[in-house]
């Protein structure tokens, strides 16, 4: 990075530094923790807030987006807590073991810590103060990366859960995290560890819903040999959201995630993946529902660091009004990772003329006997079908709706469990009967 | 009071003229049957009446019931009885058939200011429907027209109409693509829907089907307009000497 460019910090940038200066002794953890979180906050200001000359960052300037930076959320009191009970109904029918935080505080007593053999559940505040051994051993370390959205998570993680699902366990019931917004913007710097050991079953959903408050966060999962491990994330917002999972993958295992974003202000959710054990599979999917001005990037880094493991990238965007959606994949195959198998596949629906799609598929492909293959369309829904729709008596609303449904579905079939499936599409469709 | 009547229609596609000031006009419980070489302007004479807005209609006026339907979106035209059997009809992935079906009825009838089905009645009608037309259940298993045949698929247009029961229907070539006993079944369950009360446009380029079919008038089309017309003695005529005097009359 330039240093005269960096001279100039936007009053964002200028807040965050000032945040972390006030808040660096308060801030959970000191001694190693204390330590990463100054390495991180170093990177961070060197490289700045983002922007659109970082390749990764291209289509989503957040040194230009965020205008100013929130202060720093507050533990939530009575009010804020009683507001955040009936938070994520999304996934409320699916008897789920519920874990609640607000504005990135988790809140034990409006959580389900029942306990069951084999899961241990802790607050990531709790677990950085007393230096948890877990943390330790992953906290920072699970995919290092030099994107200084991270960086900045990580030199103001304030909160979020810790899970370790032990050897051979098959958790009983999904987790379902829960991230709720108080009524006061802020900043929330959340970070969560999930470790599924060898061996292991877990079902994993997250949450959001939030104001105007900006929301920086991360998880970072370690994914043991011959773990099965399932990820949703459902998120909406009226403000910022920035996520990044930042997964490895032992061998043998499986894994399947699945992003929904929909009536999501500005949101990025980058994900950075390592197979890092011979003979795994996993699957990234996630339908984004866009409209009005709303920006959603999906942003991903495949790394095939060892061979016989197949991924399948299937995102599907409908885009009504100014929305603008980003995909940018990037599929590395390393030298030794022979036999590696990958499809990627991006479809964007375009509702309306002033919608914008930018679909960036990328493939680094450095061993020889590899299938990886790409593909991505962008459209508007075909006239002819919804003449035929219309020509039966169905009205214009919802013959689009039957083919904006029809296309997603397609992409929301894959998810093999029938409650989140149902659960998904139950929300795609509340957002199309939303539509004007 | 006719159900149906065109007059002096002009319509162009991209600045191309395909329809030529055409008149023509369906009595109520009349089957006419519509025959003219490829390219005379049949198929669009049906989407034009079904209400695809590609179509730039510059003359003239469509009455149904003696009231212009020109600015009625096609889900108004079918609510009022107009149904189009197409000669090409789409696939429809990720839309099942019965979802669809259930769909388009209960849409109409709510626009006419009727009752929804209910799910069993609605069951049992496509059940019975479709039996009657040799529709199987596998075929209302999958996503509208999703690897149907060719004959499958005009079979599913038939069956669509058996169940929205439409007052006016356009069938576009309906027996092509039909196999021999195909085309008697579905001769059947159209001839099962003859009433006082509904009327049909029969577009076909062959005499055969007008023998499961029989109409009460034949009409010819020829570069945008009809032509000739007379009774089902001139589909045979037309079949042993074909079209040469009308689109030489016509020219
Ligand atoms: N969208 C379009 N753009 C340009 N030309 C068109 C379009 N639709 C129809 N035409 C032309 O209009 C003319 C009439 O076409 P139409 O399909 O109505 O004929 P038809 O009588 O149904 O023929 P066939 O017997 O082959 O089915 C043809 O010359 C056709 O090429
Ligand atoms: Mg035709």
């Amino acid at each position: 990075m330039n240093a005269e460019v960096r001279a100039i910090k936007t009053s964002a940038e200028q807040a965050l530094t000032s945040a972390y200066e006030a808040a660096r002794a308060s801030l959970p953890g000191k001694g190693a923790v204390a330590a990463l979180r100054e390495e991180a906050f170093k990177r961070f200001d060197a490289k700045g807030l983002p922007h659109r000359r970082v390749e990764e960052w291209k289509y989503t300037d957040l040194r230009a987006l965020m205008r100013d930076a929130l202060p720093l959320a507050v533990p939530p009191d009575a009010a804020a807590k009683a507001k955040a009970k009936d938070a994520g109904k999304i996934f409320a029918a699916l008897n789920c073991r519920r874990l609640l935080f607000v504005d990135g505080a988790f809140v034990p007593e409006a959580s389900d810590l029942t306990p069951e053999p084999g899961l241990t559940i802790g607050s990531m505040a709790d677990a950085l103060a007393k230096n948890d051994a877990l943390v330790a051993a992953h906290v920072g370390k699970v995919f290092e990366t030099g994107d200084s959205a991270v960086a900045l998570n990580t030199s103001l993680m304030s909160d979020g859960a810790v899970i370790h699902v032990a050897a051979g366990t098959v958790l009983e019931r999904p987790i379902h995290l829960v991230f709720a917004s108080s009524e006061t913007p802020s900043a929330a710097f959340i970070r969560s560890l999930i470790v599924v050991e060898k061996d292991a079953q877990a079902i994993i959903a997250e949450s959001h819903e939030s104001n105007v408050s900006q929301i920086n966060c991360a998880l970072e999962m370690v994914i043991g040999d011959g773990a099965q491990v399932d990820y949703y994330k459902a998120t909406q917002t009226r403000g910022l959201h920035v996520a990044s999972l930042l997964l490895t993958v032992g061998a043998k295992a499986a894994f399947n995630t699945f992003a929904l974003n929909s009536d999501a202000s500005l949101v990025r959710n980058q994900s950075f993946v390592r197979f890092a054990g011979e003979g795994s599979n996993g699957g990234l999917r996630g339908v984004n529902l866009l409209r009005g001005k709303e920006h959603v990037d999906t942003t991903m880094l495949i790394e095939h660091a060892a061979g016989h493991c197949a991924s399948r990238e299937q995102f599907k965007s409908v885009l009504d009004g100014q929305s603008h959606n980003v995909f940018q994949g990037k599929i590395v195959v390393k030298p030794h990772a022979q036999k590696t198998d990958t499809k990627m596949m991006t479809r964007a629906l375009l509702l309306s003329d002033e919608a914008e799609a930018d679909n960036k598929p990328e493939l680094e492909i450095f061993a020889d006997d590899v299938v990886c293959g790409h593909g991505a369309t962008a459209g508007a829904l075909d006239p002819n079908l919804k003449f035929y729709l219309m020509s039966r008596g169905i009205d214009d609303k919802q013959a689009e709706a039957l083919l904006i449904q029809a296309f997603i579905g397609e992409t929301v079939e894959e998810i093999s469990h029938e409650g989140f499936r149902e659960a998904i599409m139950r929300a795609a469709l509340e957002w199309l009967e939303t539509r004007g | 009071m006719s159900l149906l009547e065109i007059k002096n229609l002009h319509v162009e596609v991209e600045d191309k003229k395909i329809l030529n000031g055409l008149n023509l006009t369906i009595e109520k419980g009349q089957v006419a049957a519509i025959m003219g070489p490829n390219g005379s302007g049949k198929s669009t004479l049906s989407y034009v009446l079904a209400g695809k807005d590609a179509y730039n209609i510059t003359e003239g006026d469509i009455l149904l019931d003696g009231e212009s339907i020109l600015e009625l979106a096609p889900d108004e035209r079918a609510a009022k009885g107009v149904f189009l059997a197409f000669q090409y009809p789409v696939e429809v992935p990720g839309v099942a058939t019965m979802t669809f079906l259930r769909t388009a009825l209960n849409a109409q009838r709510k626009l006419r200011g009727e009752g929804e089905y209910s799910t069993p009645d609605f069951i049992k009608l496509v059940r019975e429907t479709s039996a009657k037309l040799g529709v199987s259940q596998e075929h209302l298993r999958r996503a509208v027209n999703v690897g149907f045949s060719g004959g499958e698929k005009k079979r599913n247009e038939i069956l669509q109409m058996a169940i929205l029961q439409p007052r006016l229907a356009i069938l576009d070539e309906t027996d092509s693509g039909l196999d021999i006993d195909a085309l008697k079944t579905v001769s059947e369950g159209v001839n099962r829907l003859r009433s006082p009360e509904r009327s049909m446009i029969v577009i076909t380029h062959y005499q055969r089907l007008l023998n499961y079919i029989v109409p009460d008038v034949v009409h010819v089309m020829s570069k945008g307009r009809v032509v000739k017309s007379g009774g089902k003695e001139l589909a045979l005529e037309l079949e042993a000497k074909g079209y040469a005097q009308y689109t030489d009359e016509a020219a």
